[in-house]
């Protein structure tokens, strides 16, 4: 028995280790997974069904009670409608607070003035499937919805970088479209 | 064994068949703590034996079309210090296949779930409390149309992890839940401004006989329904859960039927929320083990009413849980924030919020009990408070960006905690008065350089008496973390102990890989997440931790 479970880990271990050599670029080329979550609204939604009409989308894993998650969104926020003007960019802010914090997150999302889609993650399956430890962690994804960027954590200058990126995918997809 | 094999088999054809068809998506992560601890008198921190301990987890899912496998691979090597010590060994205690389908999600092995709010059911994973009640078993999710949502699952829940291998609950677990969105089922009522959604759940657990002197009821069910209403900025939402009688460890033997109650009201617009929680509970706790106390074997969540305090003086002195016997609590929070380029709100508005929250004891009425025949040792109706207070706690915020690169908070707590009904501390009783006052400030020297200070100060006549911490961090976008945290508890009343809790700490970033070192002493304390609390001892000595996540 014990011989045939560790064999069961090394083979995961082996399909893990090389997909992690292989995704080194932070998981180049995935897609959404397919989750039924809600929305504000609480209307039913599936997270595959992601799509901005060919312009990039920001995913952010955040919480009521984790701090750089806010600084993160806040920061962002700052120059969201600037850069939304620019690429037409959309972010979609994943909730994983329970139900402790749940019923906070439309009043914090309304007080800090976030013009951000929300989603409620509150039993974390889209957190598990994309793979995510802590929050924040955020994603980007490119106009035809594979992940390209993804970053554990939040410091402030790092808006600058996630910016960067951003424009740039808005600037391949305007020479693709050329 | 032969599930193993299965397993395996099952495992390694799916990942060669993913890989022969156009690959498929791997996600996962891996997350490994290693401590090198000292022993610490002073402190009360001791270090075990082997003076290394590890915990390292990794997670794998693999998707291909509408096809997803996964595992979690497990190691305690011994567990960290003040993690649950019956952790043991290696293994891989979750695994599971799944089919999701347009209209249905099939799930085989190890799974999550929760209906409505949890108060009847939820499944899930708190790592850094060591809390992981997975079911083993089967789950079924049916979506027939837009707006209706259909759940069932049977199985075993894990209650522990020993030498490598998952521990299975005794008990079976058992669950149907429906919920209707009438908005997206009625067309003529989608464009409505007045938005409806009700459900309603079953939950039942057999376990066989396991009581020589009671005969116990070998099926316990649980029901209830919810519902949530919007109408344009208020919104409500409910739910109301009857546990039959279920005497068990917890609850004395009794046989009291239970209740949960939760009910959220709220009202929000751009640049304010205003939510009041009120919460009831009676004899609500539901295992898949009726022989089980303590943190384990939870069928059901039973969420705390208050705010989840994050700086460290205010999270984790006397940080307050739910009651598992029951309580009633209220919960106020006002969100506002001082619109922008006004007189108050600056260049980019000025953020408040203020949270007070009370938990008292409910009142049982033994008049119309019977005790003697049925042994119904009282009887309680919902939302029945008493004088008896569990927990007070009044807090308040400020958050002000001064500009480009300043920026400030101000937080104020007051608390007042019922230490003879959850005990946090030896050196203390009844009511515990404690007030604690924040400043946080930050400082972006360069696009890509920043620094944080933070200076706590905690005030209290009881205990160990008064505290101060101070944090200063600097970080360096976007990889690099610098940490320096002291912790002085300067008004203990043996002034031997009045001592420096020093702590470093480093870390590195890359994508989506994680390396921290943490080197010091940290005081023992009280580790929560979402109203579920753990002891974290003492310790003094190096943490390593590597979190990678693809």
């Amino acid at each position: 028995m014990k011989k045939i479970s560790l064999l069961f880990a090394l083979a995961l271990g082996v399909i893990g280790g090389s997909s992690f050599i292989n995704t080194d670029d932070g998981g180049l080329g995935k897609t959404m997974p397919s989750v039924m979550l809600e929305n504000l609204e609480g209307d039913q939604i599936n997270s595959a069904d992601l799509e901005n009409g060919g312009n990039p989308i920001i995913v952010s894993f955040w919480a009521t009670w984790c701090k750089p998650c806010r600084l993160e969104l806040n920061t962002i926020m700052d120059d969201f409608e600037e850069l939304q003007d620019s690429t037409g960019v959309k972010l979609v802010a994943v909730s994983i607070d329970d139900e402790r914090n749940k019923s906070k997150v439309k009043p914090v999302v309304e007080a800090e003035s976030w013009d951000y889609e929300i989603w409620l993650d509150s039993n974390s399956d889209l957190k598990r499937a994309m793979g995510v430890n802590y929050p924040p962690q955020t994603f980007v994804l490119n106009g035809e919805g594979k992940i390209v960027y993804s970053h554990v954590g939040f410091v402030p200058g790092d808006e600058e970088d996630l910016f960067d990126i951003v424009k740039e995918l808005h600037e391949k997809q305007t020479q693709a479209v050329e | 064994m032969k599930k193993i094999i299965l397993g395996f088999f099952g495992f390694a054809s799916f990942c060669s068949f993913a890989q022969l068809g156009q690959g498929g998506n791997v996600t996962g992560n891996i997350e490994s703590n290693v401590q090198y601890l000292n022993t610490d008198t002073l402190i009360g921190a001791t270090a075990p034996d082997q003076r290394v301990v590890a915990n390292s987890y990794m997670n794998i899912n693999y998707t291909v079309g509408k096809f997803r496998a996964g595992a979690r691979f497990e190691s305690y090597s011994p567990s960290i210090a003040g993690y649950p010590g019956f952790y043991s060994g290696n293994g891989l205690p979750y695994k599971y296949f799944q089919y999701a389908g347009d209209k249905i999600t099939v799930t085989l092995g190890n799974f999550y779930e929760q209906f409505g709010s949890g108060l009847i059911f939820r499944s899930y994973e708190e790592r850094a409390l060591g809390l992981d009640n997975a079911m083993e078993g089967a789950s079924i999710r049916f979506s027939p149309i837009r707006g209706v949502d259909l759940k069932g699952f049977i199985g075993r829940q894990r209650v522990n992890f020993v030498d490598g291998q998952r521990l299975n609950s005794d008990g079976l677990v058992r669950g149907v839940d429906g919920s209707l969105n009438l908005n997206q089922i009625i067309p003529a009522f989608s464009d409505s401004k007045f938005k409806i959604s009700i459900a309603g759940s079953l939950v039942s657990r057999y376990q066989a006989t396991s009581n020589d002197t009671l005969i116990v009821p070998k099926n316990v069910g649980s029901y209830g329904g919810r519902i949530d209403m919007k109408y344009s900025r208020f919104y409500l939402n409910a739910e109301y859960i009857h546990k039959d009688n279920d005497p068990n460890e917890q609850n004395n033997w009794i046989y009291n039927s239970g209740h949960g109650a939760i009910v959220n009201m709220g009202y929000s617009q751009k640049g304010l929320g205003i939510i009041l929680t009120a919460k009831s509970l009676d004899n609500m706790t539901f295992r898949s083990d009726r022989t089980v106390i303590g943190n384990q074997a939870f069928i059901n969540y039973l969420p705390a009413t208050s705010n989840n305090h994050t700086y460290n003086l205010a999270g984790t002195l006397y940080p307050y849980a739910t009651n598992l016997n029951g309580e009633v609590a209220y919960q106020l929070d006002v969100l506002y924030k001082i619109p922008k380029k006004s007189k108050l709100g600056g260049k980019y508005g000025t953020y408040l919020h203020l949270n007070v929250s009370l938990a008292t004891d409910f009142k049982r009425d033994t008049e119309g009990a019977d005790w003697q025949k049925n042994r119904i040792s009282y009887l309680a109706q919902p939302f029945a408070m008493t004088d008896s207070i569990f927990n007070f706690d009044f807090n308040f915020h400020i958050k002000h960006k001064f500009n480009k690169k300043w920026k400030a908070s101000a937080h104020y707590y007051h608390f007042i905690y019922n230490n003879d009904v959850n005990e946090v501390t030896k050196l203390a009783k009844h009511y515990i008065t404690s007030d604690i006052a924040v400043v946080d400030v930050s400082y972006k020297i360069s696009r890509k350089h920043s620094i944080r200070a933070e200076f706590q100060a905690l005030v209290t006549k009881k205990d160990r008496g008064n505290w101060a911490t101070a944090v200063i961090e600097y970080t360096i976008s976007p990889k690099w973390f610098f940490t320096v945290m002291d912790q002085y508890n300067y008004g203990h009343p043996n002034e031997d102990l009045r001592i420096h809790y020093l702590l470093g700490a480093f870390g590195y970033t890359h994508n989506n890989s994680r390396f921290m070192f943490m080197y010091g002493k940290q005081r023992e304390g009280i580790l929560c997440v979402g109203g579920v609390c753990r002891p974290v001892p003492a310790t003094n000595g190096l943490t390593f931790t590597f979190t990678q996540a693809f």
